[in-house]
This record gives C-alpha cells, sequence and structure tokens, in this order.
C-alpha cells in the first residue's frame, strides 16, 4: 500500500468517529487499515454518501496492495493469491498463501482420473484447530489433442469444485478446455512469446485469469507490459523453475528479484502473483522417491520465497504433509500471540476420577494437547503453566517449567477440589521434573508419553492408577 | 445496468498508465463532460481536444476498445542489488597442524554481506555446512533414523567415523548426553575422554555438546574443552540460564569457539553475547543459535526470529552479526516425522512413517538455511545429504550438474508420468 502510517489514512475517511465500522475512531479504523485487519467496505459511509465519493476511491486505490490480488476459481473453494505487501513476513503478514495445485493429465484412464482428483479434492489434515486442505488441480494436456483435454477437464469438474489451472502451450487445446469450464474462472497456463497472440485473444473473451511463461525476465516483462496494455489485468508470472544446478540458483534469483521490483520499487509492470512449477524435479529423477523429495524441496524454495501459486505431481502423505505444513508456517500471521492463558481446562465432562493432565502454555502445544484429548474422547482436566509461551521441552531446558512453577499453577487454579486422586500426568519430555515436583507438591507424579498423541495408548496401561 | 464514464474518470485512468494520446480510439455510447469539474483534474490540453472532437460519435453502445496489439510491447526488466551497510563474522571451526591442531581440514562459515544465496546482490562467501550428530550413549531414536546407526551406538568414535566416511559430514557434533544428572551422571573427567576418542576417530573438526543441564554442563564443557586444547572445536553451548561464563572462559584458554545459544528471543541473544564481548570473547570465536522449531512445531518463529537477526545484523547491529547454527534434528520432535499414524481418526492416511520423518528434516533445514542458517545440526544422512545438495546449490557449487541436466522445463506440460514412473 502506499500510505505509511494511519494518520495517512485517516486524512481520506470521514473523521466523523460515527462507529459504523465498529471502532470508536477513524483514526483506530485507520490503524487497522494500515494492518491490513479490517477491509475499507467496512466504512459504509465512504461508499453510500456522495460528498466522500471521490475520497472512497482514492484511499481504496492507495490501500491496494504492491502485488495485485487475483482470484481463480469460484464458490467457496476460490483462491485467492498474490496481494502481497512486504518482502518479508515480520515486517507484516504475508498474506494470501500460497495456493498448492497438484496435477491430473489428460492421457489418465477416466477410473484413475477421477480416483486422484477425488483424493486431492478430499486430502485433510488437523493442525492447530482445523483442518489443513489442499488448494487447486492442475489439468494437464498431455496428448496435445483437444477434445481429448475437454473430455477430461470436464471429468475433472464432474468430480471437484476446486479451482483448475488448465496447461497447454497450444491455444485451441486450451480453448476447448476453457469451453467445458467457461464459468469457473479457471486459471490458463501459459502464453509464452510464440502463442503469445492466441492467448490473449481466449483471455480476452472468456475473461480469465492467465500465466504468462518465460525464463527470460525482459520476455516476461514484455508479455505482462503487452497484456496489461490490453486490458488484462489477471495475470500470473512464471518466470520457469530448473530443477538444478546453476538453473536452480538462477531460479531463485529470479523469483527474489521480480517480487523485489514489485514491493520495493513500485514497479506496476511485473507486481503480478508468481507461479512456481516444483514437479520439473520429476524431469530429472527416475526414481519416484527421490523425485518427491526433490520436488518438495523445490517447493519448499517457492513457498519461502515469494511463489503465489505453485503445480506439483506427488499426491504422497509425506508430500503433502510437509508442503501444505509449511504454507501453513510461513503464512501464519506472526503478529498471533504465541502463547494462551494459564490455567484449569475441562475436556469433554471431566469428574473428579478422572486424569489432570499439565501442559505448557505455547499455543502450538496447547492446541495439540487438547485436540489429541478431545478427539479420542478422553474426559480430563488440562492444568496450562504459564511457561512464557515455551513448548514443553524448551521450558525444562530454560527452566520456564519448574517444579515450583508447577506447585503454584496446581494452588492457583484449585486443582486439589477439582480431583479426589492428587495425581498428576505430566509430560514425558519433563520427565526430568517428576521426583522434584512430587516432593515440593506432595501429589503423586505419572510421567506421560513423549508425546500426546500416544495418550489413548498410555491410559490403556496407566490409567486408573494402580 | 449502464455504465455511467465521465470525462474526469476516463482521463484518471489514462494518467495512471502515464497516457497522454490516444491513437485508434473509439468511444462509442453515454459521455457525460466534466471537463474543470471539482475534481481538480486537469486534463493535459492535447487530450482534452481530442476527447472533445471524439464527442461527435456517441450513438452506440459500448466500451472502449483498444487496438488489436500486433507485435509485443519492449521491455526490459531492471532491478537495484540490495546493499548492505553490516557484515557477518567469520568463524573458522578446527585447526590443522599448521595451527596447532590435529584436523586434516578446517570448516570456515559466515562472513555474508547478503541475504542467503542472495549473489545477485553479493557474492556468499561460504556454503553452509552440516555437522553429523553422534551421542555417548545409545538414546532412543525414531526407527527410520536408527537403522543407520543402530551398529555403532555403543561406540561414539565408531559413530563419528560413519558419519564422515559414509554419510559426507563436514563436521561432527559429540553430544555428551550421559553427563546429565537423571540420565547416567557420567563425570566430566569420563566425558572427556569420549571427546579424546572422537578426536582420534575422525580428523573433521568437531563440536562439543553437553547434555543441556545446566547446572552439569559448566563442568563438564570445561573439561571436555581442556581435553581438546588447540583443536578449535565448537562449544555448545553457553546460555543465560547457566554459569556461561565458566564455559566462556574454559573455550578462551583452549582455543575454541563457542555457542551462543538463546530461546527465540532477539533480546536475549544480544544481551548473552555482549556478556561474552565483555569476558573478552573474540569475536571470530562466537557462533549462535537462536533456536530451530521442527516444521508444524514452531518453525515459523524460528525461521522469523533468524531472518530478523539476520536481517539486522546486516543492518548494522554488531551484536548479532554471527553465523547461525541450527539443531535440525529437533525435527523428529515432530510426532509426524516418527509416528505410524495419525492420532486424529479424521486426518487422510499419513502413509509409512519412514518417508516423513527425513523429509520433515529435510524442510526444517532448508526453511532455516533460507533464514539464514551457517550450520546444519543434522541426523538423517539422506536428509544430511538432501539438505547439503540444496544449499550447496544454491550457493553457486553445483554449475557443473546443471549443464550435464538441463532440461527444456516447459516441457512438464507434456510429461508423461507413465513413461517417469517405469524408468525407476
Amino acid at each position: 500500500m502506499k500510505l505509511s502510517s494511519p494518520m495517512e489514512i485517516w486524512k481520506y475517511l470521514p473523521g466523523t468517529n460515527c462507529g459504523e465500522c465498529g471502532e470508536k475512531t477513524c483514526l483506530a479504523f485507520a490503524s487497522h487499515l494500515k494492518e491490513r485487519s479490517t477491509r475499507l467496505e467496512e466504512c459504509t459511509p465512504l461508499f453510500e454518501d456522495e460528498k466522500y465519493a471521490d475520497k472512497g476511491k482514492q484511499l481504496a486505490e492507495l490501500l491496494a496492495p504492491e502485488i495485485r490480488e487475483i482470484e481463480i476459481g469460484v464458490g467457496a473453494r476460490a483462491a485467492k493469491i498474490g496481494g502481497e505487501d512486504v518482502m518479508y513476513r515480520h515486517e507484516l503478514t504475508f498474506y494470501n498463501r500460497t495456493a498448492l495445485a497438484y496435477d491430473v493429465w489428460d492421457t489418465m484412464k477416466e477410473g484413475e482420473l477421477r480416483e486422484r482428483v477425488s483424493r486431492i479434492a478430499n486430502w485433510r489434515k488437523f493442525y492447530v484447530g482445523e483442518f489443513l486442505t489442499l488448494d487447486a488441480i492442475a489439468v494437464r494436456s498431455v496428448s496435445g489433442d483437444a477434445q481429448t483435454f475437454a473430455a477430461c477437464v470436464n471429468a475433472v469438474a464432474e468430480e471437484t469444485d476446486l479451482p483448475l489451472v488448465l496447461c497447454s502451450f497450444d491455444a485451441k487445446v486450451l480453448e476447448e478446455g476453457l469451453k467445458v469450464v467457461a464459468g469457473k474462472n479457471p486459471l490458463l497456463y501459459a502464453a509464452d512469446k510464440t502463442n503469445w497472440k492466441d492467448v490473449l485473444e481466449l483471455v480476452k473473451s472468456y475473461n480469465v485469469p492467465v500465466t504468462l511463461f518465460s525464463p527470460d525476465l525482459d520476455m516476461l516483462n514484455s508479455l505482462a507490459l503487452t497484456f496489461s496494455s490490453a486490458g488484462v489485468e489477471d495475470i500470473v508470472l512464471d518466470p520457469g523453475v530448473y530443477p538444478t544446478g546453476e538453473g536452480l540458483a538462477d531460479t531463485f534469483s529470479r523469483f527474489v528479484r521480480i517480487r523485489r521490483v514489485g514491493i520495493e520499487e513500485g514497479d506496476k509492470e511485473v507486481a503480478y502473483p508468481l507461479m512456481s512449477v516444483p514437479m520439473t524435479a520429476w524431469m530429472i529423477h527416475g526414481d519416484a522417491l527421490d523425485a518427491s523429495y526433490w520436488e518438495a524441496v523445490l517447493a519448499a524454495i517457492g513457498i519461502i520465497k515469494y511463489a503465489d501459486i505453485m503445480i506439483l505431481h506427488s499426491i504422497e502423505p509425506h508430500s503433502l504433509i510437509a508442503e501444505r505444513t509449511l504454507v501453513e508456517n510461513v503464512y501464519t500471521d506472526p503478529r498471533r500471540p504465541v502463547s494462551v492463558e494459564p490455567g484449569l481446562r475441562e475436556v469433554g465432562t471431566p469428574t473428579e476420577h478422572s486424569p489432570l493432565f499439565l501442559t505448557t502454555n505455547f499455543a502450538l502445544t496447547y492446541y495439540t494437547v487438547e485436540s489429541d484429548l478431545s478427539s479420542n474422547k478422553i474426559d480430563s482436566y488440562l492444568i496450562v503453566v504459564d511457561s512464557e509461551g515455551m513448548g514443553v521441552e524448551a521450558a525444562v531446558a530454560g527452566e520456564q517449567l519448574t517444579a515450583e512453577r508447577i506447585k503454584e499453577t496446581l494452588e492457583s487454579y484449585g486443582a486439589e477440589k477439582r480431583v479426589k486422586h492428587k495425581t498428576l500426568v505430566i509430560p514425558g519430555l519433563a520427565a526430568r521434573l517428576s521426583g522434584e515436583t512430587e516432593d515440593v507438591t506432595g501429589w503423586t507424579v505419572l510421567v506421560g508419553p513423549r508425546d500426546s498423541g500416544r495418550i489413548p495408548g498410555w491410559m490403556d496401561d496407566n490409567w486408573p492408577p494402580k | 445496468m449502464e455504465k455511467k464514464l465521465t470525462l474526469a474518470d476516463l482521463a484518471r485512468i489514462l494518467e495512471q498508465y502515464d497516457v497522454v494520446e490516444l491513437e485508434d480510439v473509439t468511444i462509442k455510447g453515454e459521455v457525460e463532460l466534466e471537463l474543470g469539474s471539482s475534481a481538480g483534474l486537469a486534463l493535459p490540453p492535447a487530450l482534452a481536444q481530442a476527447l472533445q472532437s471524439l464527442m461527435g460519435a456517441r450513438e452506440m453502445p459500448g466500451t472502449l476498445e483498444a487496438k488489436r496489439i500486433e507485435a509485443l510491447l519492449p521491455a526490459t526488466f531492471k532491478v537495484a542489488k540490495a546493499e548492505w551497510a553490516g557484515k557477518i563474522e567469520e568463524v573458522t571451526i578446527g585447526a590443522t597442524s599448521a595451527d596447532g591442531g590435529t584436523r586434516e581440514r578446517t570448516v570456515t562459515i559466515g562472513g555474508e554481506k547478503s541475504l542467503p544465496f542472495y549473489n545477485f546482490d553479493a557474492k556468499m562467501p561460504h556454503p553452509p555446512v552440516i555437522s553429523v550428530d553422534c551421542f555417548d550413549m545409545p538414546i532412543p531414536l525414531a526407527r527410520a533414523v536408527r537403522e543407520y546407526y543402530e551398529d555403532v551406538m555403543e561406540d561414539p568414535g565408531e559413530w563419528a567415523k560413519k558419519n564422515v566416511r559414509e554419510f559426507g559430514a563436514d563436521m561432527v557434533t559429540i553430544h555428551l548426553i550421559s553427563t546429565d544428572p537423571t540420565i547416567k551422571d557420567t563425570p566430566a573427567r569420563a566425558a572427556a575422554k569420549t571427546v579424546e576418542e572422537v578426536l582420534q576417530a575422525v580428523k573433521v573438526p568437531i563440536v562439543i555438546g553437553g547434555s543441556g543441564n545446566p547446572d552439569k554442563d559448566p563442568e563438564v564443557l570445561e573439561a571436555a574443552a581442556e581435553a581438546a586444547e588447540g583443536e578449535r572445536c565448537l562449544i555448545a553451548s553457553a546460555n543465560l540460564n547457566m554459569d556461561y561464563e565458566r564455559i566462556a572462559k574454559a573455550a578462551l584458554k583452549h582455543g575454541h569457539v563457542i555457542l551462543s545459544w538463546t530461546q527465540l528471543d532477539i533480546n536475549a541473544q544480544k544481551t548473552l553475547n555482549r556478556y561474552l564481548f565483555k569476558l573478552g570473547v573474540p569475536r571470530e570465536d562466537i557462533v549462535i543459535d537462536p533456536t530451530t522449531a521442527a516444521l508444524g512445531y514452531g518453525l515459523d518463529y524460528a525461521f522469523t526470529n533468524i531472518e530478523r537477526m539476520r536481517i539486522s545484523a546486516l543492518k548494522g547491529d554488531t551484536d548479532l552479526a554471527f553465523p547461525i547454527s541450527c539443531g535440525i534434528t529437533n525435527a523428529w520432535g515432530a510426532r509426524e516425522a516418527w509416528m505410524k499414524d495419525s492420532p486424529s481418526k479424521e486426518d487422510s492416511d499419513w502413509g509409512p512413517a519412514a518417508y516423513r520423518g527425513q523429509m520433515y528434516e529435510i524442510i526444517t533445514g532448508l526453511t532455516l538455511g533460507l533464514a539464514g542458517g551457517d550450520m546444519f545440526m543434522m541426523m538423517h544422512p539422506n536428509a544430511a545429504s538432501t539438505v547439503k545438495k540444496v544449499t550447496q546449490t544454491l550457493f553457486g557449487a553445483k554449475v557443473k550438474e546443471d549443464k550435464a541436466k538441463r532440461v527444456a522445463i516447459e516441457d512438464w506440460v507434456t510429461w508423461d508420468a507413465e513413461v517417469g514412473a517405469s524408468k525407476k
């Protein structure tokens, strides 16, 4: 965005402190706009009252992110990509997470195709209170035949409402695919230095987002300038991913430099979302396992350094779990608190005979333990020690989790009144504290498993205590 | 609903794109003339004239229609180099006979004047290095790692040798965990003997790690530093919760490098480093460990903490301008790295644990390498070699390999998975 402080934003707001946006003052609303934690549309007078209309329009332009935000797909699973404002996540936050698209191809047998689409569309993994899912499907034209491609796109669209990326360098093939899913806002891949005229015509008549491909950055810039001059603004840039050697080092450099121009130098010609294609790893590895690791390596580089959407091939669990978790980590808002409130929580409907587990107040640790207990339906108490936001292992090492602090916590939250057995289960990673904790608190201490995911099995052998 | 476009709107749009003249443009439909309106936007005179002369033909509905573009518009991609005021300290670990040690080679890390692998700003002087872990007693390990070390777990010397010979380690870390009073309480003297064994067994530089027990480590690391006199080992580690002074003095006296360890806290790192300066530890004898958290388990904090430290250092904060060591083996703490199945019944299948573990170690290592890590302590041989390969490649050491394997990358679109898969 072009404005550098809440005061500068405030100048464009009505200044009436009307409270329509939910904030007490326009200045408070302005600071939320600066942090991108609210939307301009919340200021209804700005858009409904004639006299603010000009200011409203100007402000919307000034607040627009440095990197254009575009949407692919339609409906609940549509994906926004781009919209970034910073080079480093700690400067604000990265905004729209890297969309992960996994491929299918038009030479697949229909049964296999449908099965693969459904695996991609239905994949999920629990992580910190929610389920992670995948974002898109890339349909590749391997046959080169337009009708074959169209049939494949049709089968995919019947199977899922995930956004699609239609992949071919042949405009005729792309068009047949587009006809099938014209209303579903697919991303086209790709226009390059040879086919750009035909693809431009397609993009204009179907009004869909398009990827421009060229590892030569002058050419890529030229393509982007040409398309935007023709009125096309939903552009994604693919500077090419070379999977090895000097090519890979150059690939890294291209992504960083394009994003630098867009964000730091405010050059709008290339300020578009970037696409990375880690699946080029498969072109140099014969062994599927090796290829999946190298593909994940290329994906990690892209996720961390500025790819807004990527196309991948391996849908094996080890690939999906690692790639999607990394996206979540890099795109989590760093302003989110590290810790939860200490205290005594109830999981399910515990009684005075239920176990009492102890954990720390590092948010990730807490949510993991809480979900392991609740998803396995273990009625219990969970006492959360203030470890200054440290996880168990680190807190034991750094002495933020000590027998003394456990004692204070048990006392201040009245643990003794909740359970009759006066038995405390501490994490396996805090085993070192068990003796001292017994001495200091007078409670019986049981050492639980090193990972709370093993609590169900541990319960079978250890609860109720003998 | 019909859209009304005023001339002022049009001018604003054109101005955005620095257009001062229009050619081959037809304006159709309702056009409102609003020249000199309250918008306070002055039209370039030539443009105002052109637009006014166009006002005659405005009967038909439609929009602005640009001429079909027949050739690509020329453009040159230009980008500025980032220049930083600061420079990361260059630190050498290990000493050869020329410097009073017995190592066959040394390892130098740091010296950066730009972000990691940003060779387009300033050439990175040294690639990151990998130190493979070994322990002074058999320890519980995930099955996928254990199978590589089962035969050497009883013998730290053999373990260290295997790390170098079979797994290509640049360095070896010996963790003296048995010294912890709650584990075996091995006396400091015995631990020092283990260090001597490891130094005998391998000729690469070594890292000497304590057990992490803040009361016992000063004594253990002091004895180890004395036993390794002159070898310029990396002593791991000093931190604020212990008698770091004793460890720093031992490292100083016996010619070692010290690892300054803090827990995800920039200010604590600056404080501890300043304490070390005060004790007289030279800048070229300090490596920092800002703490590694595993993929999915705080990697975001570790990444940003390291990236912020590195950027501060490059901006000129000399308290933080040191090479960074990362304990990537921590990745195995993630349940996804070792657990057979997901504890959550609603998850999609997790697949074989053996495939996940090394993946978690690879991604954790590479991520922190991109944040600013110079040295990775690792465990799984394939993970170590993969992280080494990718960091070497980004560093620019794998140019030749690329020439042999250069592929027409755009062909991924038509790449045949069945042919590809059958190659294995």
